[in-house]
């Protein structure tokens, strides 16, 4: 598809450069990616743990992890607000979205390098704050609910302020990646001949910038509520509760699909590589993206639909939620019908790919009980709301997300990892995560209520099988981060700059690119999915 | 399907199952029908050779518009059946019985239009529509019965209601569904769902004679203490195993020295918890939130009595 083979005169690697300085002060696209990626992998572990944590406390009926509920309280806050707002809306879109925006286009970097770094910085502004909000942590759960969280005694500003910087890193980023891709394509790279993760990050980058400002001012609101006792949220005087709810869905619901968005992209390069397969149906792929996207403003109200709004409220909210599952289950059939007369090599990112379909499938249907509005006034709240969101957000994100890191590995890093050992982690991740999550399904469906430290004897059985079944999820992410941190301390290059045989132009580079990515910017003659053309 | 749904015991149950079937249903077949598929294609299409032939297919629109027409279809069939159970579950008959609700931390009060009240047990009677009219004290709560199918949050300022009507006898689980903070897991309490003869008994004031506390007759008072301790919401902020929850535990609480938040100190005896139950603020232990609701007129002297005997025996 590139017009001629590059000429490597001084083919510099862009991770050439040594010492602090280079890092923290860069602002090439790659090693902000990886600076990222350091960061939101830190979170995603943290994170876990208290995960772990959680599923150990809950073995049991009784309280005997943790010393008191409180604590309890504050480990899912914490596991809540750092996966959400640390690790999974920055996550995809800031580190893979930074390496690879460029080099897909074909540009030597995003159109703002300098306001790159400054999104970063403000991103470790923002942790920097959430970290020293360790100390004394909020146990309002990661939704901040008004009055509970005007109330409580723990410390709530120091988690929100925290929260509130980092949007301004979403903006920033969103605006950055907006601009890039459309003033920087190469020659030739037409909007119908870009790659569908190109298109995936254009539809979140519009999500970040337009969604991202209302949460902020939700949570400046709550800030200014606790501060001083203005009374926004607080019925005493005059305000109203449900508000808060509203604000924070209005953004909160948009950002699931920024969570969610990017891994649609990364599906969609991963399965034509492996398949040697054009992507069946690009355009209804790229157009659903959109879809999902604007859709995504107008169903905020589907998490409120026993907060106690209208009934004719809840009616347009629920046919609106029904009409989001429309594009999605487009996505799904696109995806599985690209396998079809391929030639299908099962690699350990096609692994994950895989298993994304078959998993965000079940995270899919089960939204539609939710979309449902007499089923989801019993279900809501529930344990099999909790299954249903880590369906959407580990199987389809996290799957794409480790997808991605498989594949991506050798462009990035310029390493190769153990391919056997990474296909064992991915089996005990898929079969870990399952296990965990199924099983709060049907505890569900018994009427399990979320966010409970202590809980009825009948839901024993199915509790403790989701805690084994962390225990497996939790070993398969170890071995696999330790199998792709092995080799970046090993010496040696791969073998071959496209061992996969992709079209799109980041494989057209070396491994790792050079510092500019392109000695000359290509032009593109056709699009990036022409495997098997004739 | 007792295994995956609870037991349905309200006249909103019924419909409530059906539309979770039909979504079921729909759910099952497209999941069998993509794992099929993708496993099928995964197999077949798998890479046996470097040059395997393969086919170069950008798209179909026709099999494109009937994907996309099918689940349209299947959704808004969805979406009209959950609205129309949903108007069900949201306008109460006429003829309800209406019992007020006040949720706070954290515990559930009743109060009947006879002029009774209970704590943390809401008596109803079998086949006769209820209407809960429910308000919050604090912050948010959730009013939720899995085997009645029905949930809604309760609100400080202003009221929130809630129907149902009762079809089978028994007790059934009360559980708070929205997070309302260290007692959240503990904010339990039963429904009573009493026989017509039953209910009228109960309301004229026998209430040893109904439902769950019908076993209390031939117990001793530190036996009646334990179960009032975990009916009346005692156990959300004591424990009784020596862990600090909320409040103090009750775990060798008796006979103990406690000092006071004004510097003095107080031997817990049973003159001092009687105190405590009835006017908690009156003498605080040093350490504590001031956040214990009084019993007074909640639990009867025979009931504080009970809760001081079964104290003592946690040693």
């Amino acid at each position: 598809m590139a017009n001629g083979v590059m000429t490597q005169t001084q083919y510099i690697p862009y991770l050439a450069e040594k010492g602090l300085k280079s890092w923290i002060l860069t602002t090439d696209h790659k090693r902000i990616g990886i600076l990222y990626l350091i960061t939101i992998s830190f979170f995603f572990m943290i994170a876990g743990l208290t995960a772990l944590g959680m599923r150990y406390e809950l073995m049991t009926p009784e309280l005997d992890f943790f010393r008191t509920a409180t604590e309890y309280n504050i480990a899912f806050t914490l596991h809540g607000s750092l996966m959400v707002f640390f690790f999974i809306v920055p996550g995809i879109a800031a580190s893979f979205g930074n390496f690879l925006i460029p080099l897909m286009i074909g540009a030597r970097d995003v159109a703002f390098p300098r306001i790159n770094l400054l999104s970063f910085w403000i991103y470790l502004v923002g942790t920097a704050i959430l970290l020293s909000a360790l100390a004394q942590p909020a146990d309002t759960g990661w939704t901040f609910y008004t009055p509970y969280s005007i109330q409580t005694g723990t410390k709530v500003i120091m988690i929100t302020l925290g929260v509130f910087v980092l949007g301004f890193s979403s903006i920033l980023t969103g605006m950055n990646f907006i601009v890039t891709i459309h003033k920087l394509r190469a020659p030739g790279m037409t909007w119908s001949r870009l790659p569908l993760f190109i298109w995936a990050s254009y539809a979140t980058a519009i999500l970040q910038l337009l969604a991202t400002p209302v949460v902020g001012i939700t949570l400046l609101l709550l800030i200014a509520e606790r501060a001083f006792d203005i009374g926004f949220f607080d019925p005493a005087k005059g305000g109203d509760p449900i508000l808060f709810q509203n604000f924070f869905w209005f953004y909160s619901h948009p950002a699931v699909y920024i969570m969610v968005i990017p891994a649609f992209g990364i599906i969609s390069e991963i399965i034509p590589v492996f398949a040697r397969k054009p992507i069946f149906g690009y355009k209804a792929i790229a157009y659903s993206s959109f879809a999902i996207a604007i859709i995504s403003f107008f169903v905020w109200l589907h998490h409120m639909f026993v907060s106690g709004i209208s009934e004719t409220a809840a009616a347009i909210f629920s046919f609106l939620t029904m009409l989001v599952a429309i594009p999605t289950a487009v996505k799904v059939f696109n995806w599985t019908a690209t396998l079809y007369k391929g030639s299908i090599d099962f690699h350990s990112s096609m692994l994950y790919a895989l298993s994304f379909i078959v998993l965000f499938t079940v995270g899919g249907l089960t939204g539609v009980y939710l979309g449902a509005l007499a089923v989801d006034v019993h279900l809501h709240d529930t344990y099999f709301i909790v299954a249903h969101m880590h369906y959407v957000m580990i199987g389809g994100t996290v799957m794409g997300f480790f997808g991605a890191l498989h594949f991506w590995y050798q462009k990035w890093f310029g390493k190769v990892f153990n391919e056997l050992i990474a296909k064992i982690a991915w089996f005990l991740i898929f079969v870990g995560f399952n296990v965990t999550f199924f099983p709060q399904f049907f505890m569900g469906f018994q009427g399990m209520p979320r966010r409970y430290a202590t809980y009825p004897e009948e839901y024993i059985s199915y509790h403790a099988l989701s805690t084994y079944g962390s225990w497996i999820l939790g070993l398969g992410i170890l071995i696999m981060t330790v199998n792709l941190l092995i080799p970046l301390w090993k010496k040696g290059r791969p073998e071959s700059s496209n061992p996969y045989g992709s079209l799109s132009l980041e494989w057209q580079v070396p491994s790792p690119p050079p510092h500019e990515n392109f000695d000359e910017i290509p032009t593109v003659t056709d699009w990036t999915y022409a495997y098997g053309k004739k | 399907m007792s295994t995956w749904i609870p037991e349905s015991a309200s006249n909103l149950a019924a419909s409530v199952d059906n539309i979770t079937l039909f979504v079921t249903i729909v759910s099952v077949f497209f999941f069998v029908l993509i794992s099929a598929v993708l496993v099928g294609f995964s197999i077949k299409y798998r890479r046996k050779s470097e040059d395997q032939e393969t086919a170069y297919i950008t798209h179909n629109s026709v099999i494109e518009t009937i994907w996309t027409i099918i689940p349209t279809i299947l959704l808004m069939v969805i979406f009209a059946w959950g609205w129309i159970a949903f108007k069900e579950l949201r306008n109460p008959p006429a003829e309800a019985i209406e019992v007020n609700v006040i949720a706070k931390q954290w515990l559930w009060e009743f109060e009947y239009f006879t002029g009774k009240k209970s704590l943390n047990e809401l008596f109803v009677q079998q086949n006769k529509p209820v209407r809960l009219i429910m308000r919050s004290d604090d912050v948010i709560h959730s009013f939720f019965v899995p085997q009645f199918r029905v949930k809604q949050d309760i609100l400080p300022g202003s009221y929130q209601q809630l129907w149902f009507t009762p079809t089978k006898v028994g007790t059934f689980d009360l559980l708070c569904a929205e997070y309302c903070g260290s007692g959240h897991s503990q904010m339990l309490a039963k429904v009573n769902v009493l026989s017509p003869e039953a209910f009228t008994r109960w309301e004229k004031g026998d209430e040893l004679e109904d439902g769950a506390s019908v076993a209390a007759i031939s117990l001793s008072p530190a036996e009646r203490g334990k179960e009032l301790h975990s009916q009346r919401g005692c156990l959300a902020c004591h424990s009784i195993d020596g862990k600090e929850v909320i409040g103090p535990t009750f775990k060798n609480l008796y006979g103990k020295t406690e000092k006071l938040a004004d510097g003095s100190s107080v031997l817990v005896d049973e003159n001092y918890i009687r105190e405590s139950i009835y006017e908690p603020q009156a003498k605080m232990v040093e350490g504590y939130p001031p956040t214990m609701p009084s019993f007074k007129g909640i639990l009867s002297e025979d009931e504080v009595t009970a809760l001081v005997e079964y104290i003592k025996t946690l040693k």
